[in-house]
């Protein structure tokens, strides 16, 4: 019982971060249907800025690092969005779904390649927000840092579901990823949705960077497994879902962690992958996306 | 050069005397040392060390007047530790640069992909990688430097039979530092009498060991833990090792963790765990007459002062001995004529180096014996020796 | 000029010029070396051009087959003693049945399912290649024995160019005709309006799968190609990365234009050789020229610059 529930620990700790993550992809692919790659440099820069604003020339406290690094992580997301995204939408004749996630490729080699150079290879640790001292429940051991985590995943999904159902620009975000053109009819500036979609999943990136760093470790390459493992959270979830992103990324986090604990560390790793053919083989619009027609 | 010219260039040069010889020499073509690391990628924290050191020997030497009068030019290539463009690279450093002499190749994927090459090419090559099968069996144009896998699993069992364990289990990445080092640790067992009790393995990007950690935990008997890794997923394995309080099983980590950073991102979770390291980590705790202290604090002196006191790591000492030891070896071969060079850093003995004591042979290629290699144990955030 | 360019055989004409008059501006055994990779790199790309640019699907785990491929040649030759042509057709027709049982229910789908499904499938492939370890060595790989024809082993730069070119040349051909013909036509309709395709009575399903089993065969025998010139493979061939450059150099070339993924091929192969003297600004240069081409030129090197040839000779667009 102890070792399950050490390990169903272990699996919600990572699953909560995949879940983060996987909530960025489903934000930018609502307002944009672009699979965002740069996703998880989102997360390195939250991190690596907190990590630099404590640590390096300013010496600022925890409680003012996080807020500034939040706030730089959404600018650069912002940036991405109105000097690479922007200009390829707006070209006569509109762009192609790949080009986008290629210009977003090209943006994570950038901002990967920015922060090696800025910011250093080696990888740095932030202190945990309340002690290092485990939590023992029933023989378990969980890291406090760990709660940190999974509280703040529901309160950002408490805010978002306030935000989609009950704001007026929430509401519009959420009209123009159902129909753009309707949406556009009935006078909602799509572009501005658009630079905010960005803003707010880089923002979250960002945010996921910071709680986990005290966890994983933060190093200049820490977003390119992440991303992709929050990519397939958002896959199994649903691509677009906001929810499925929540079940996608605990989900994924718990098979991990129990295939590792009961099967084989070795392919844990594929434990994911597999999961996700499967998934798309049986229920190919993953946990709780919905059926979507397409228009012709 | 005509008459009048050579008169002139005569007068200056009795003018200016010492000045002049400099000066000439400089015209003389600089000797190449090509170089490929995995300067950024999984491996950065080998490369990027390791190319630091080459740039700032090559500078030292060049400001010291160079080697055999002429000034030394480093050529170095990030091969982000994948094999296929550390192929391009050295195909480039021998065909394109014309090199004199490779030193680099920070992992053993990207050695024993190369390897070929500089046969083919007869060009002295001095790897930095790890392990022992890139000098067994002995390539005669290949060495490396520092000590292997194999050392320092048996560094390892030597001490948890001193301390009447065992039975030990392996935890390590994917990677392929990380497996090596568990081959080893399999292969080495039965001769020290060490049962290996279980195996788990973790990915290099995981963030979390704790599950591998608890099914160790939970398998009867375990008396030590080796692990084989290096970066980030070490760290995250000390961590979790103090969060599920199994302090009382001895935790020993192969040399891949030679760097305060480790320390620094267990943050506390490394207190206790022994490793086997190169001399230079505890270059002050080593005697006043241990023939490595001076070599160890030079480097460290040298290489803070040029990085921004930047903590120095093992990897960085591979370099500089490989770097050493090309250059010896091309002072007293006269030139760069790669065979010569080759002959003499095969006759390499008693070089005082980071990594410890080099005596090559030509049925050695490395050249360091097992002594060179110190047992630490990490003691209030710093390398403690022990022996 | 322009009728030439545009006709199938002039441009396979042109390209056979340039493989062939090539090796007279080699200087040595590295620039031999790039070229390979860049033959080979192209191989993969015309046939995921196929995929990408006719088919409107996208692959992000063609580096899987690669790597497949080049496993069976390295694993049935080395640990095997299999003949180095059979262990490449076992690898092409296992690479294709692969292809064809992932494929057949997801493309039934619309979207990017196929994308998300070779995602998966490229990923487990390396973590298959990483653990094996007695088979495939592991994460720092295996050598390869030389491909033999006969009693003549295949060996040495000038010898891999010509086979890697010839290669690409037939497999350029291949294409060509593929989308001339029956197939071609029905894919264009498809790429054009799926549903629409659908009701004038094209099985599109059969189609993208039959697509998608030529682009894996193709990154197979590329994979088994590299192989054996390198004489050494490791597990990151088959790495994520690897995929996404693949793709990349489709998109970056010109979608739907199988000399594009040739030109596509060529940069990405060829610009990292150039970005190395900027050591670490590498990777900004390299993300930058990748966003800039992609703002400015979406469709696509090949097909712009044609627009602009066009263009500027006074002809209509098309």
């Amino acid at each position: 019982m102890a070792e399950f529930l050490q390990f169903a620990f272990s699996g919600l700790t990572v699953g909560a971060i995949y879940a983060l993550v996987a909530l960025g992809f489903a934000l930018i692919y609502n307002a944009s249907h672009v699979i965002n790659f740069a996703q998880g440099e989102f997360v390195t820069i939250g991190g690596m800025a907190t990590v630099a604003l404590i640590a390096g020339g300013g010496g600022l406290p925890l409680l003012l690092a996080i807020p500034t690094a939040v706030m730089i992580t959404a600018l650069v997301g912002l940036a991405l969005e109105k000097l690479a995204i922007e200009p390829a939408v707006r070209r006569p004749g509109g762009t192609s779904v790949v080009t986008l996630i290629i210009i977003t490729i090209g943006a994570s080699i950038l901002i990967r390649g920015v922060i090696q150079v800025t910011l250093g290879k080696d990888f740095h640790r932030l202190p945990a927000f309340s002690g290092e001292v485990p939590l023992d429940i029933l023989g378990a051991r969980l890291q406090p840092q760990g709660l940190w985590v999974l509280g703040v995943t529901l309160l950002v999904v408490a805010v978002l579901w306030w935000f989609f159902g009950y704001q007026r620009f929430g509401k519009a975000m959420l009209a123009t990823s159902h129909n753009r053109l309707a949406a556009q009819l009935v006078g909602i500036d799509t572009r501005l949705i658009l630079l905010a979609s960005f803003g707010l999943s880089a923002a979250l990136g960002g945010l996921a960077g910071i709680l986990t760093a005290p966890i994983t470790l933060t190093k200049y390459d820490v977003g390119i497994m992440l991303g992709l493992k929050g990519f397939a959270a958002a896959i199994l979830g649903g691509l677009g879902s906001g929810p499925g992103a929540i079940v996608g990324g605990i989900a994924l986090g718990l098979a991990e962690a129990l295939a590792a604990g009961y099967i084989s560390s070795a392919y844990k790793d594929a434990v994911a992958f597999i999961i996700i053919l499967a998934v798309l083989f049986v229920r190919p619009s993953g946990l709780l996306g919905g059926r979507t027609t397409e228009r012709v | 050069m005509n008459k009048r010219n050579f008169l002139r260039a005569a007068a200056v040069l009795a003018a200016l005397g010492v000045v002049g010889m400099a000066e000439a020499q400089a015209q003389q073509t600089p000797i190449k040392i090509g170089s490929f690391l995995a300067v950024t990628g999984p491996a950065s924290f080998l490369g990027d060390p390791e190319a630091k050191t080459l740039r700032l020997y090559v500078d030292t030497v060049n400001r010291a007047g160079g080697v055999n009068g002429r000034q030394l030019q480093a050529v170095i290539y990030d091969s982000a530790g994948d094999a296929r463009q550390a192929v391009t690279f050295v195909r480039r450093l021998i065909e394109e640069d014309k090199v004199d002499i490779i030193v680099g190749g920070s992992t053993t994927g990207e050695t024993m992909a190369v390897v070929p090459l500089a046969e083919e090419a007869q060009i002295p090559f001095i790897s930095l990688g790890g392990a022992n099968v890139i000098v067994e069996p002995v390539k005669k144009w290949v060495f490396k430097m520092p000590h292997s896998d194999r050392m320092a699993v048996e560094k390892i069992y030597e001490d948890m039979k001193k301390h009447g364990k065992t039975k030990a289990a392996i935890l390590g990445g994917s990677g392929g530092f990380d497996q090596s080092c568990r081959k080893e640790a399999k292969d080495l067992a039965a001769k020290y009498g060490i049962t290996v009790v279980a195996d788990e393995t973790y990915a290099p990007t995981d963030t979390d060991m704790t599950v591998q950690l608890t099914k160790i935990k939970n398998t009867p008997g375990v008396e030590a833990i080796v692990g084989c890794g290096f970066g980030a997923p070490t760290a995250i394995t000390a961590r979790n090792y103090r969060q599920l309080g199994m302090q009382n099983i001895q935790f020993y980590f192969n040399h891949g963790v030679g760097s305060q950073q480790f320390i620094d991102g267990a943050g506390g979770g490394a207190e206790g765990m022994r490793v086997p390291v190169a001399a230079l980590l505890v270059a002050d705790q080593l005697a006043a007459n241990d023939p490595q202290k001076k070599v160890a604090e030079d480097y460290t002196r040298a290489y803070r002062a040029a990085y921004n006191n930047e903590p120095v790591s093992t990897f960085g000492g591979h370099m500089y001995d490989g770097f050493m030891i090309a250059i010896e070896a091309m002072k007293r071969a006269g030139g760069t004529d790669k065979a010569k060079v080759r002959d003499e850093i095969e006759k390499t003995k008693g070089f005082v180096g980071a990594d410890g004591i080099y005596n090559m042979s030509p049925t050695d290629h490395m050249g360091l014996s097992l002594d060179s290699f110190k047992m630490v144990e990490i003691r209030n955030n710093t390398w403690k020796l022990l022996y | 000029m322009r009728r030439f360019l545009d006709a199938r055989t002039g441009g396979l004409l042109v390209l056979t010029l340039i493989v062939a008059l090539l090796p007279l501006l080699l200087p040595n055994k590295f620039y031999y070396d790039v070229a390979i990779k860049t033959l080979l790199n192209a191989l993969v790309c015309v046939g995921l051009n196929l995929l990408i640019g006719y088919a409107g699907q996208i692959s992000l785990g063609h580096a899987g087959f690669f790597a497949l491929g080049g496993y069976a040649s390295a694993i049935l030759t080395a640990k095997y003693q299999w003949n180095g042509f059979a262990a490449m057709a076992v690898g092409m027709v296992g690479v294709g049945l692969l292809a064809f049982i992932v494929a057949r229910p997801i493309l039934k789908l619309r979207g990017h399912y196929l994308a998300m499904a070779t995602l998966g499938l490229g990923i487990i492939i390396s973590i298959v290649l990483n653990r094996e370890i007695p088979l495939t060595g592991g994460p720092d790989g295996m050598s390869v024995p030389a491909l033999r024809l006969g009693e003549w082993r295949l060996t040495g730069t000038t010898i891999w160019y010509w086979i890697s070119g010839g290669t690409l040349l037939v497999a350029v051909w291949l294409a060509l005709n593929l989308i001339d013909s029956g197939v071609g036509r029905a894919l264009r309709a498809l790429h054009g309006s799926e549903v629409a395709a659908e009701t004038a009575g094209i099985d599109t399903t059969r189609y993208k799968v039959l697509i998608f089993v030529v682009s894996a065969v193709f990154a197979s025998l590329a994979g088994s190609l590299f192989a054996h010139a390198e004489r050494f493979i490791t597990p990151t061939e088959a790495g994520f990365l690897r995929s996404i450059e693949f793709v990349t150099m489709v998109v970056l070339g010109g979608m739907a234009s199988t000399y594009g993924a040739v030109v596509g091929a060529t940069i990405l192969t060829v610009l990292p050789q150039l970005l190395t003297k900027l050591h670490d600004y590498e990777h900004i240069a390299f993300g930058a020229v990748l966003i800039g081409v992609m703002i400015f030129m979406p469709k696509g090197l090949v097909p712009t610059l044609k627009d602009r040839f066009r263009h500027l000779a006074g002809g209509r667009p098309r």
